[in-house]
């Protein structure tokens, strides 16, 4: 099963790294929402710093809309996707394999953003290992919810639309954690980091079981 | 048991109607025991001698409070419809949570809009970010009107079924997940606590809300059996692909006798089967 | 009575949603009773096993 997900991981991340539309559009674009939200706040120094942590997030759930549409238009493309269910690959490796391409997509995004924080915020690390530590949880468990939600609007006649409203419900509690996890981390906000990264590792469980459990209901469906 | 000429296309049936005759029944008395026979929450506080409490506008509260257990307990029915589609692929479960998760969503929408008109007065605003209740509702609400969009894009019957069942059963497992992150997240919260322990509640005040839960919980049957009976009949028009040959039969009847008369031997020939 | 205004509104959009919600469903009801052929709609016939 993991040997399976690590192949359709592979086969993802390469056709991500070939075709470059998620470094070449996404990455811009979650850019640009920095900067907008530079804008929007009137380029108030104390104001961007203090809420870089939740700026930053609500850019990556943004940008997660994009990456999980295009992980599902590389399917639909060309019968794709026929070609991945008549290789016997199990539901199970498909979803976890695509989460994990997902994942390493968002990690990515989130290095450069941290950068665009750091360079257009001012924003200052304090505990990088806790930075690191909620980062990876949230991308996980942003990502298994995305890819769950990714295939239940790949199979409708509607998904640019249906997606956001599926999905970012859903991803509140990570917004929540993820930007006082960072909240802590840059030193903006006094609280616990460490507590709100463990609800950060739950949601990711979760989410990574039940897609496990139910991608075969809404791989049938393609 | 044949009900009488005239009434015989609608979703009712006797059973219904009775239960209607119940329910606005129900409603008149609850208005009389709601704004007459109840008093308003008010008491003197004994040390400084002010008035404390809710005053009139405990009257709220009749419709509120029902209205929020019941939105839960359609939305946790729909979640177990949800369940028995996945679990036994019945389209019966699917009209029941499809019927329950709409009417969840309105009873979670009327729980919003009261509770912020309650919150107007009282709290000072109509909004309370510090609350994790009225928070955790809000999502729940978002989420399940993402989950009824969702079963109104087209598609084969059964796919939108099974999809909108993975989605509730997601939704509702999130609840306890939201509520959690919510506490933490502003660690205040503005709600009555419980009405019954903290504050002194009058015998009216307390019978009538529980009248209130009672009446709008046959209401909520009632609407229930008869948007299940809708869902039903959608059904049925699908499956016996009456659906094209009435959209045809509607499509004769605009163009008219036209059509009518541009078809050979000039005949009308209502019963056309579609290819 | 104090806060009139809230009280009366919170019960008009209470039982208004309620009331608007319930007519669009019975006529959506009559509207598509109509298409389906009486014996399809199992509440005329026996009232006990179509209360859902």
């Amino acid at each position: 099963m993991f040997r399976d997900a690590l192949l359709v991981a592979g086969k993802d991340l390469r056709i991500e790294w070939r075709s470059r539309v998620a470094l070449g559009q996404v990455a811009p674009f979650a850019l640009l929402v920095l900067v907008l939200f530079g804008f929007a706040l009137d380029a108030e120094r104390p104001a961007l710093l203090r809420f870089a942590g939740g700026l930053f997030w609500v850019t990556v759930l943004l940008s997660l809309l994009l990456a999980v549409q295009r992980a599902y238009a590389i399917e639909s493309a060309d019968g794709a996707i026929d070609g991945l269910r008549r290789s016997g690959i199990e539901p199970a490796s498909v979803f976890l394999g695509k989460t994990a391409a997902v994942s390493i997509q968002i990690a990515v995004l989130e290095v450069l953003l941290g950068i665009g924080i750091v360079v257009l915020y001012d924003a200052r690390v304090e505990s990088p290992v806790l930075l690191v530590t909620a980062g990876a949880a949230a991308a996980v468990g942003a990502a298994a919810a995305g890819t769950l939600y990714g295939a239940l609007a790949a199979g409708t006649r509607a998904r640019e639309t249906i997606l956001p409203i599926l999905l970012l419900p859903v991803l509140a509690p990570v917004l929540i954690g993820a930007t006082r996890a960072f909240g802590d981390a840059l030193g903006a906000t006094a609280v616990d980091g460490w507590a709100w990264t463990g609800l950060l590792a739950a949601f990711a469980a979760l989410y990574v079981a039940f897609g496990t459990l139910a991608f075969g209901v809404l791989l049938e469906e393609w | 048991m044949n009900e009488t000429t005239g009434s015989t296309a609608t979703t009712g049936s006797r059973a219904t109607r009775v239960l209607g005759l119940a329910c606005l029944v129900g409603l008149g008395i609850l208005g009389v025991f709601a704004f007459g026979i109840s008093p308003e929450d008010a008491r003197i506080e004994e040390v400084s001698g002010e008035t404390v409490g809710q005053g009139d506008l405990v009257r709220i509260m009749y419709v509120h409070v029902p209205m929020a257990i019941l939105s839960y307990a359609f939305l946790s029915l729909c979640a177990v419809g949800s369940a028995m589609v996945l679990w036994r692929r019945s389209r019966w479960w699917d009209h029941v949570a499809h019927g329950a998760g709409e009417i969840g969503t309105l009873f979670c929408g009327i729980t919003l809009v009261t509770g912020m008109i309650w919150g107007r007065p009282t709290w000072g605003t109509w909004w309370e970010w510090g609350d994790v209740r009225l928070v955790t509702t809000l999502v729940l609400f978002l989420l399940f009107v993402g989950y009824l969009s969702l079963r109104r894009v087209p598609g084969d019957p059964e796919l939108v079924a099974r999809r909108a069942a993975v989605v509730a059963l997601l939704g509702v497992l999130m609840i306890p997940i939201v509520n959690r992150s919510v506490e933490w997240w502003e660690n205040r919260t503005l709600h009555q606590q419980s009405t019954l322990t903290e504050m002194r509640i009058e015998d009216w005040t307390l019978f009538t809300l529980m009248l209130g839960f009672l009446v709008f919980t046959l209401v909520g049957a009632w609407m229930l059996v008869h948007r299940f009976r809708v869902a039903w009949l959608e059904g049925e028009l699908e499956r016996s692909g009456l659906d094209a040959a009435i959209s045809e039969r509607r499509a004769e009847a605009l163009s008219g006798v036209e059509a009518a008369i541009a078809r050979p031997g000039g005949g009308a020939g209502p019963a056309r089967e579609v290819p | 009575m104090n806060d009139v205004a809230y009280i009366v509104g919170a019960w008009v959009v209470g039982l208004g949603a309620i009331g608007i919600y319930s007519v669009r469903t019975l006529a959506r009801g009559r509207s598509l009773s109509r298409m389906v052929p009486e014996h399809r709609r199992r509440w005329l016939t026996s009232d006990t096993d179509a209360a859902a």
